[in-house]
């Protein structure tokens, strides 16, 4: 009974009506709301400006070239016929960058795993503090070490690499010295993009599901085992990711790689040898030195290097993004 | 249950042990004492446990087991290598006798003790030996940086310039140069970014997080792809927009606009993750009192989230002072001092190693490496402060722990 009665209104009471709750913003709000927003979009015209403006002002030197620019390596940009391209700069962008990836990404995997997994709680912070100051420390310094530290003690074993492995074509090397090689700036660049990498790949590991580890060791699994059962797989994705983003500061690292390579136009799969230049440290090194066209042309190549970048981030945060770790597992 | 119950057996279960209604059943059997004992859960009376083999374990004979085989690898390693093959080179050797220990590890483990904690503690060990390199590489660099330029470094290098420098007999040179014009030109370049980034980073962050709808996940895609951005691309771009046409020349202000473009992102997503942790029943609380949003971002979002936007402030004040790419395009450098950061060559501390790194004359060097200790104490000073400003936000228990790492925004990436 007294539910029909809670149900059905009584026959002639009004029905109440919703009431309406002003919800309108004030002005104040509405002006917040608006400047935080253009605040937003700013960093979209400043990237669409970088975009443009390289691009506008090293056309001169795409047009002066045609599309020979991608096929020619070369920096005559002050007498006619001008020879300058940016062939040999992106070969050793992208073999450095290569150099740098294979060797930095295992051992920034290795270094995530270790504070995740191995290392006592109580040097956690510390081993990740030491980690991150590696991301602080100035490129300049890297190269100031590298130059004096780092690349006497290596070249040793390069040339022991090209007396002994040469027999591998990619270690063989045709001449003396064996230092300033693409192998070399990879190593530095490939131990400066570590601490990303580890911090990317160290997030990742630590998403992976308590449940399912502990479930591997209960079913007797060693650590090495549950990690390379449960952690390392659910880390893929990431894995991935850090990688591309480790590539994309690989591409983009300038002043440590100007200081170990040569400058020169090398195009060969001889990476222990002397010589060869990036995209990036061509730039810094041949500023104001080849006139109009010459600056022309470095806009250029920065709008390439640009460009070339921001595919490697794009691609790389959509990675991330898409195989969130863990995603999908529920417990 | 009829036969007779392995005391043991309950024991090795401890949950089950502990555990109310299964436990007590199973015990129905045995005499008023165990019952009561394993009902309260006291299962230490009862009797002794055996100690719990442990996946990690590792004693006395595993010790035993790794140096044996350091020794042993070393041998073969120096026989073959300096004895056989007459190689050279420290390097080398350490990279061949860190194989050779792998595999005599290995080996011996599997013998000794069986194959799968034999592949276990090889994978523990390069694992391990992975963040060695890694944190031994970065100190040695920190720690070479130190004494190196430590020894040269008398207090009037830091305000000394360049220019002072007048050869003469029996002068030494390093009482006449010092960095103090790079000095100014950093603190003004990196000051003037961080004024121009650091509004523009906050009000990107408060859209981001506080204000959200249209644009924000364009937005956010925006910035990570612009932190992506070389930093040479932006000291192009500034020389490509101001200094090509003419219209700015070169300038600190120059280089500061390109310090800007590279601080922007990575203040913004830090600023992000700092504010994602401000806990929403305050924004609710103040909302639910009438403040608007605009008065509850500046009085409590902003307030609560203060030491954790301060590092991440610090943090990229201390990365962008040690850039060296986009100032070679803007700032150019100089010997002498240039307090105007709008007009004229300005110095910079990395533009002081920049020009020196490669002078053939030790002395000259020495300038160099000298100026590097300078920048890598200011930017280790920065990164400090950054973390301890990031601690005491718990000790004050107001905030969840923000420890802002350089890229800690990568985070959201991973579990946004």
């Amino acid at each position: 009974m007294s539910t029909d009665t809670l149900a059905s209104p009584a026959v002639g009471h009004a029905v109440p009506r919703p009431i309406t709750v002003p919800n309108d913003r004030s002005k104040e709000d509405r002006i917040f709301r608006a400047v935080a927003r253009a605040a937003g979009f700013t960093a979209f015209a400043i990237l669409f400006l970088i975009g443009f403006f390289l691009l506008w002002r090293g056309l001169p030197a795409l047009r002066a070239m045609g599309f020979r620019y991608f096929t020619t390596s070369g920096y005559s940009t002050l007498h006619k016929p001008y020879h300058f391209g940016a062939l040999a700069q992106m070969y050793g962008t992208i073999v450095t960058s290569l150099v740098a990836v294979i060797f930095g990404v295992p051992v920034a995997i290795g270094t995530a795993l270790f504070i995740n997994e191995y290392a006592p709680i109580q040097a956690k912070r510390a081993l990740i503090a030491m980690v991150d100051l590696g991301a602080a420390i100035p490129s300049i310094i890297f190269g100031l070490w590298a130059l004096h530290q780092f690349q006497p003690e290596i070249t040793g074993t390069t040339s022991w690499m090209v007396r002994h492995l040469s027999f591998i074509p990619l270690f063989s090397a045709s001449t003396p010295p064996f230092n300033g090689s693409f192998f070399i700036a990879g190593l530095i660049v490939g131990l400066m993009i570590v601490p990303i990498v580890a911090s990317v790949s160290r997030e990742v590991f630590s998403l992976a599901p308590p449940g399912e580890r502990e479930g591997a060791l209960a079913l007797g699994a060693t650590k090495s085992q549950m990690i390379r059962t449960v952690v390392l797989p659910f880390g893929r994705g990431g894995i991935i990711g850090a990688s591309m983003l480790g590539l994309g500061r690989a591409l983009g690292e300038t002043i440590a790689v100007y200081v170990l390579l040569g400058l020169d136009f090398v195009i060969s799969p001889h990476i222990l040898e002397h010589g060869g230049t990036t995209v990036a440290s061509f730039i810094a090194a041949e500023f104001g030195a080849g006139g109009k066209l010459g600056t022309d042309d470095l806009l250029m190549l920065g709008f390439v290097l640009f460009t070339f970048t921001l595919i490697v981030n794009l691609i790389a945060s959509l990675i991330v993004n898409r195989s969130r770790s863990g995603k999908g597992v529920e417990l | 249950m009829t036969s007779p119950l392995d005391v043991r057996d309950l024991l090795e279960a401890p949950t089950a042990a502990n555990g109310n209604g299964a436990a007590a059943r199973a015990t129905g059997g045995l005499d008023g004492t165990l019952s009561h004992a394993v009902l309260t859960g006291d299962v230490r009376r009862v009797a002794p446990l055996a100690p719990p083999r442990r996946t990690r374990d590792f004693g006395a004979q595993g010790v035993a087991l790794l140096v044996g085989s350091a020794v042993s690898s070393f041998a073969v390693v120096w026989i073959l290598f300096y004895q056989l093959t007459l190689l050279s080179g420290a390097f080398g050797f350490g990279l061949c006798w860190y194989a050779c220990f792998l595999a005599v590890f290995w080996v011996v483990t599997n013998q000794v003790v069986d194959r799968s904690a034999a592949t276990d503690r090889v994978i523990t060990t390069v694992v391990g030996s992975c963040a060695a390199v890694v944190i031994g590489a970065l100190l040695y660099i920190v720690i070479w940086v130190f004494i190196r330029g430590v020894a040269h470094f008398t207090i009037g290098f830091l305000w000394r310039t360049l220019a002072d420098y007048q050869p003469a007999e029996g002068t030494s040179l390093f009482n006449q140069v010092g960095v103090g014009h790079a000095i100014v030109g950093t603190l003004e370049q990196v000051g003037l970014a961080a004024a121009m980034a650091v509004p523009l980073a906050f009000l990107t962050a408060v859209f981001l997080n506080e204000v959200g709808g249209f644009g924000t996940r364009f937005v956010r895609t925006i910035v990570t792809a612009m932190s992506g951005v070389p930093s040479i691309v932006a000291g192009v771009f500034i020389y490509a927009i101001f200094i090509v046409p003419h219209t700015l020349g070169y300038s600190g202000f120059a280089a500061a606009m390109a310090l800007f473009v590279l601080m922007l992102p990575s203040v913004t997503r830090t600023t992000e993750e700092v504010l994602r942790v401000v806990p929403g029943g305050l924004r609710e609380a103040s909302l639910a009192l009438g403040a608007s949003e605009w008065r509850t971002v500046r009085q409590v979002v902003l307030p609560t989230a203060r030491s954790g936007l301060v590092t991440a402030v610090v943090l990229g004040v201390a990365i962008a002072a040690g850039e060296t790419a986009p100032l070679i395009f803007t700032a150019f450098g100089a010997n002498t001092l240039n307090a105007n950061v709008f007009h004229g060559p300005q110095g910079a501390l990395p533009l002081v190693l920049y020009q020196n790194i490669f002078q053939a004359q030790a002395v000259v060097q020495q300038v160099a490496f000298t100026a590097a200790f300078v920048l890598l104490v200011l930017v280790l000073i920065l990164f400090v402060v950054a973390r301890l400003l990031g601690r005491r936000s718990t000790k004050k228990g107001r905030l969840r722990r923000i420890v802002v790492a350089p890229f800690h925004w990568v985070k959201q990436m991973v579990s946004e």
